[in-house]
């Protein structure tokens, strides 16, 4: 598995420019012809669906949702649904918890990830290579093998609805890791900080004003990415979190879902959207950048 | 900068220290604390660069691992006091007809999700590689389902395969297909819920595969059409074996995720997600392992689930490598040094 990871892309495919990524080469790619558009748009429409059935549903009232021919435009209850979803289990709070999480964890996760990161990818020290297998090795060991320690760790603790009992176990990520050694590789010369060392930097300011310069787009990538993941997360926050406490949005939606048999369909829809929507708008937003970060040289091989 | 005329010791860093008088001292003690300290910094700041991530994995991620092994060989309620077992757990599990269920439906959940999702990203990433007019548009939409949670894909999943008012049966009905039991029955249920696990990653592993496919050299391609190779041809004797590390990664991330599926067969099953159906027609070792753990309390014999679920990914990953090495030896020397 390490193998298949640390792998070089195929030494011939690596070296002009990090940048051709973006439609400037003519060469290879062919031009599509219109079944290549057919099929690439029936993705488009399987992709997106969902998620627009979705706000489709959460616009209707809770007895049309479960009605046999299902709606298939917007009705006009979807500002109702919004506030009895948002009054019920207090999506407002689960947002600002799932806010502070995400946040915490995307912001504590690259920047560790950069140091280690420089660190495998820069500089010299014993062991390195073993370290950086046993990081990767991590990135195998499921989070089920955890959980029961860490329940009652956080039970002694009294952490137990507490955000931290979220947020401390996720302070870093092999990924992270990984991710941004790889970028660091081809990135940063090293005669640029040895270049500093010269001129008498020491180490923090090398991290300061050449490491972090040259890692930045990557950061921002890894900092999108790792946010996404930990706005979405669910096992251990289910655990964690109790739907009644101070719950994140996917628990609160699994505490919306799983009720009796009398639950309004429309509203757990309409909770649905309300997780959904700000990472789709932050999508909309910085979709290019993000899929960029997963086209480029960081993830590859 | 400052004086080069001393021989330079190529550790000393130069004086900045303004308007104090630090010649006389350096000339003392040319290995003075000043470079010490900064042949410290040189050692050891590779190590406090790597510690918040050793040092977070031995509390998180390590200590709890040995931990649950060391519950696992005990009887522990929650919230009580352990007594010592040894296997027992293990042994009861073997026994039990509710592991082997899981562990099959694990299995088979697994591999209906991955195949199908790993083939169509293959598929994607081919189609996305050719020049299109907006290819921004496309590439984005097929990752939009990442973004969306598991929880909220597999609340509009839930609706979209009800047996009664669901919109897929809808559709079946519409091309003569009886009303599919998605619920109830068992392999529509596991169809339906590897259908939530493809949906959120194809676009994704296509993305991953996208990029490998742009490192591969155009000559190849090239060369291929000279000697009259078709499309479909090059992509299967060029593209597929080009990008063989990329498919491996994420063949082994796929499946790591698959033998931890929780979220969507919880939330698909709604009342009924964490026994995984009616029939436990859909629990899987996750959903399991916490059944034992909060909904019984046995502890004990979640954690020797959990430390299965280890052994069973040592084991896949044992064989994903041994199938790597095998495929790989002839192009080794050409791409072993980077």
């Amino acid at each position: 598995m390490t193998h298949a990871l640390n792998r070089p892309a195929p030494a011939h495919g690596r070296p002009p420019a990090p940048r051709k990524r973006f439609g400037t080469k003519a060469g290879r790619q062919h031009h599509a012809g219109p079944f290549t558009y057919v099929l690439l748009g029936f993705a488009a429409l399987i992709s997106l669906f969902p998620l627009y059935w979705n706000l489709v549903a959460a616009s209707h009232t809770g007895e049309r949702v479960v009605q046999a021919p299902s709606p298939l435009l917007p009705g006009k209850e979807l500002f109702n649904n919004l506030s009895i979803a948002w009054n019920q289990v207090d999506m407002g709070e689960a947002l600002i918890n799932t806010t502070i999480v995400a946040g915490a964890v995307a912001c504590s996760t690259v920047l560790f990830a950069t140091l280690a990161g420089f660190a495998f990818a820069k500089l010299e020290f014993k062991g390195r290579n073993v370290l950086l297998t046993i990081v990767v090795a991590t990135m195998t060991v499921p989070p089920q093998l955890s959980v029961i320690p860490l329940y009652q760790l956080i039970t002694e603790f009294g952490w137990v609805n507490q955000l931290q009992s979220v947020i401390l176990p996720s302070l870093v990520a092999a990924f992270g890791v990984f991710f941004m050694r790889q970028y660091l590789l081809e990135a940063l010369p090293v005669e640029l900080i040895e270049a500093a060392r010269v001129d008498g930097a020491h180490s923090l300011r090398i991290i300061w004003h050449v490491v972090f310069p040259v890692a930045r787009p990557a950061m921002a990538v890894l900092g999108m990415l790792i946010f996404v993941q930990a706005w979405n997360d669910f096992f251990w926050p289910f655990i964690a979190l109790t739907p009644d406490g101070s719950p994140t949005l996917q628990v609160a939606l699994a505490g919306l879902g799983s009720g009796n048999h009398s639950i309004n369909h429309a509203i757990v829809l309409t909770g649905a959207l309300i997780a959904t929507l700000p990472l789709l708008a932050v999508f909309a937003v910085l979709g290019k950048h993000i899929v960029g970060g997963i086209t480029s040289g960081a993830v590859k091989s | 900068m400052a004086t080069s005329l001393q021989p330079d010791q190529d550790a000393s860093p130069p004086v900045v220290l303004s308007g104090s008088p630090t010649e006389p001292k350096k000339h003392r003690d040319p290995d003075g604390w000043r470079s010490r300290l900064y042949r410290l910094d040189l050692k050891a700041t590779p190590y406090v660069y790597v510690a918040p991530f050793f040092l977070v994995f031995a509390a998180f991620g390590l200590f709890p691992l040995v931990y649950t092994g060391w519950l696992s060989l005990q009887k522990v309620e929650l919230g009580g006091e352990a007594e010592w077992r040894g296997f027992d757990n293990y042994l009861r599990l073997w026994d039990s007809d509710f592991f082997w269920n899981a562990l099959a439906n694990t299995f088979t959940i697994g591999l209906i999700s991955t195949v199908p999702q790993l083939l169509m990203a293959l598929g994607l990433a081919h189609l996305l590689n050719y020049r299109i007019r907006g290819r921004g548009f496309y590439r984005v939409a097929v990752l939009a389902p990442y973004a969306t949670s598991i929880a909220a894909a597999a609340l509009v999943f839930a609706q979209l395969f009800n047996t009664d008012y669901g919109l897929i049966n809808q559709l079946l009905g519409y091309v003569g297909i009886d009303a599919v039991n998605w619920e109830t029955e068992k392999w529509p249920a596991q169809i339906a819920i590897s259908t939530i696990v493809t949906w959120r990653w194809t676009g994704y592993n296509a993305l991953i595969y996208l990029a490998a496919m742009q490192a591969v050299p155009n000559d190849l391609y090239e060369a291929a059409a000279l000697d009259g190779a078709s499309r479909f041809r090059q992509f299967i004797s060029i593209t597929i074996p080009s990008i063989k590390p990329t498919i491996l990664f994420t063949i082994v991330v796929s499946t790591i995720g698959a033998t931890q599926l929780f979220g969507e067969p919880l939330i698909f099953g709604g009342s009924l997600g964490i026994g995984g159906g009616s029939g436990n027609q859909y629990q899987t070792l996750s959903l399991l392992m916490y059944e034992k753990g909060w909904i019984t309390g046995a502890l004990g014999q979640a954690s020797a689930i959990a430390w299965v679920m280890l052994l069973l990914l040592l084991l896949i990953g044992l064989v994903q490598h041994l199938l790597g090495r095998s495929g790989r030896g002839k192009k080794k020397d050409g791409a072993a040094r980077s």
